[in-house]
């Protein structure tokens, strides 16, 4: 992580959200804008969003062990992910389509790009999604995904994660985001990882082991807690109406 | 008041296709058989900065109906809701860069007081090499309340371009062009929202 070169144009928050030049992770380079982000007032446009209206999910969608239809069952450590959803004010996010996806446990993902001789599992999608519930909560249970080799550098590979897309309540609270698992030793090699710019950030991605999560004879339970920004804040501020 | 730290955002990295692009995700087509306004078909390439074709973006649309009312709560105004009408679109780009919707026009939607907005499309691109999703809005380039839009008088003269789609037209459709340029020459302005 020595000598890279770190963008100046971040998106939000500069002490939570990563540059968008990061040149130690290489797609960065020829992706991320140059020019200054444009900043403007908050309108209806932003403070509204499709989050509270998609809800086409079905309980099955949300076991991942399960989902692929087969009658069989995905092979690996089988876990509980679940936590909250809530906004910046401490308001639970409820009702809102949360959607995930993963390697199997052998790192593998079920995608014609992905063609590293891990195995693949015919019971594993790695795919699955939910609504949280009128306090925030959503919960899924998958099998906890394998570490991932990657082109980025020489013996790359990527800490075992698992993706969300997060809607929210309007446009700015619109996240995608990856959950990691505690105590990897490659979470200090994983250049996507450390492009959060602070400890405080990077550690609010790695989920808690919970043993009150966890289910005896079952699955192992992890908790992991989701924060995105509140539709608080107020449209038309009168200085923006003044000018 | 409570201010709870925001999860950090990351890379929706390469792999997402199936997932947020199947069949039941994906919202290439927003309109239904009732859906009021002039139908359009917005369409465009996604560019990196040696001007290549992305192949594995994902963008997502986000708009009023055509009275310029938003399907959402938040949205207390008196223009006509239409509940068939969610508004939300979701498209992957392909080999070539290409993403598309199918889609309405969208109505006038309030700015303050007794201001409006451009008709517009919010966007937002997500790709494997973006550790933050793009912001940005698609404007109509013949539409006359352009030139009073206080969102689009915020862009800079040299760059407001980049934000209006081109009409055409396509065997009887008339279609909006509306490239993404990520970097470099003709990028286009991006929004800190």
């Amino acid at each position: 992580m020595r000598n890279i070169t770190i963008g100046e144009i971040v998106r939000g928050d500069r002490e939570v959200f990563p540059p968008y030049l990061y040149e130690a992770y290489q797609s960065t380079r020829r992706r991320a804008p140059m020019l200054p982000l444009i900043e403007v007032p908050l309108t209806l446009s932003e403070l509204t969003g499709p989050g509270p209206a998609i809800s086409d999910i079905t309980p099955e969608d949300a076991d991942l062990t399960r989902n692929a239809g087969t009658g069989g069952e995905a092979i690996g450590q089988r876990i509980i992910v679940t936590g909250r959803v809530l906004d910046d004010g401490g308001n639970p996010v409820p009702n809102t389509l949360l959607e995930i996806w993963q390697a199997n446990a052998a790192g593998r993902y079920l995608h014609k790009r992905d063609q590293w001789p891990g195995p693949l599992d015919p019971n594993f999608l790695g795919m699955g999604r939910c609504l949280t519930n009128d306090e925030g909560i959503y919960r899924f249970l998958t099998i906890r995904p394998g570490a991932y080799p990657w082109k980025n550098h020489p013996n790359a590979w990527r800490p075992s994660h698992i993706h969300f897309s997060v809607f929210g309540q309007s446009m700015l609270s619109r996240l995608v985001t990856q959950m990691y698992f505690p105590d990897d030793p490659l979470h200090a090699l994983d250049p996507i990882m450390n492009a959060v710019p602070t400890e405080a950030a990077r550690k609010r991605l790695i989920a808690l082991y919970d043993h009150d999560v966890t289910e005896p004879e079952w699955a192992l339970g992890y908790r992991w807690d989701i924060v995105v920004r509140g539709a608080n804040a107020t449209p038309f501020e009168s200085k923006e109406g003044e000018q | 008041m409570i201010k709870l730290p925001l999860t950090s955002s990351q890379t929706v990295g390469p792999f997402f296709g199936p997932a947020l692009l199947c069949e039941d995700a994906i919202r290439n087509v927003l309109t239904q058989p009732e859906t009021s306004g002039e139908r359009i078909r917005i369409e465009g390439r996604v560019l990196d900065g040696d001007g290549m074709p992305v192949p594995d973006a994902m963008v997502e649309i986000w708009q009023a109906n055509a009275h310029g009312r938003y399907n959402h709560s938040a949205d207390q105004g008196h223009a006509l809701l239409e509940p068939s009408f969610l508004g939300f679109g979701r498209s992957g780009t392909e080999e070539d860069g290409c993403y598309w919707f199918e889609t309405i026009k969208p109505g006038r939607v309030p700015f303050y007081h007794e201001q409006f907005q451009a008709p517009h499309i919010c966007v937002t691109i997500f790709s494997r090499g973006l550790l933050n999703h793009l912001v940005t809005r698609l404007y109509f380039e013949d539409e006359q309340t352009n030139a009073e839009d206080p969102i689009l008088l915020r862009v800079p003269d040299e760059r407001r371009s980049t934000l209006l789609a081109r009409r055409g037209n396509r065997e009887g459709m008339v279609v909006y062009r509306f490239d993404i340029v990520m970097q470099g020459a003709g990028e286009t302005a991006f929004f800190n929202l």
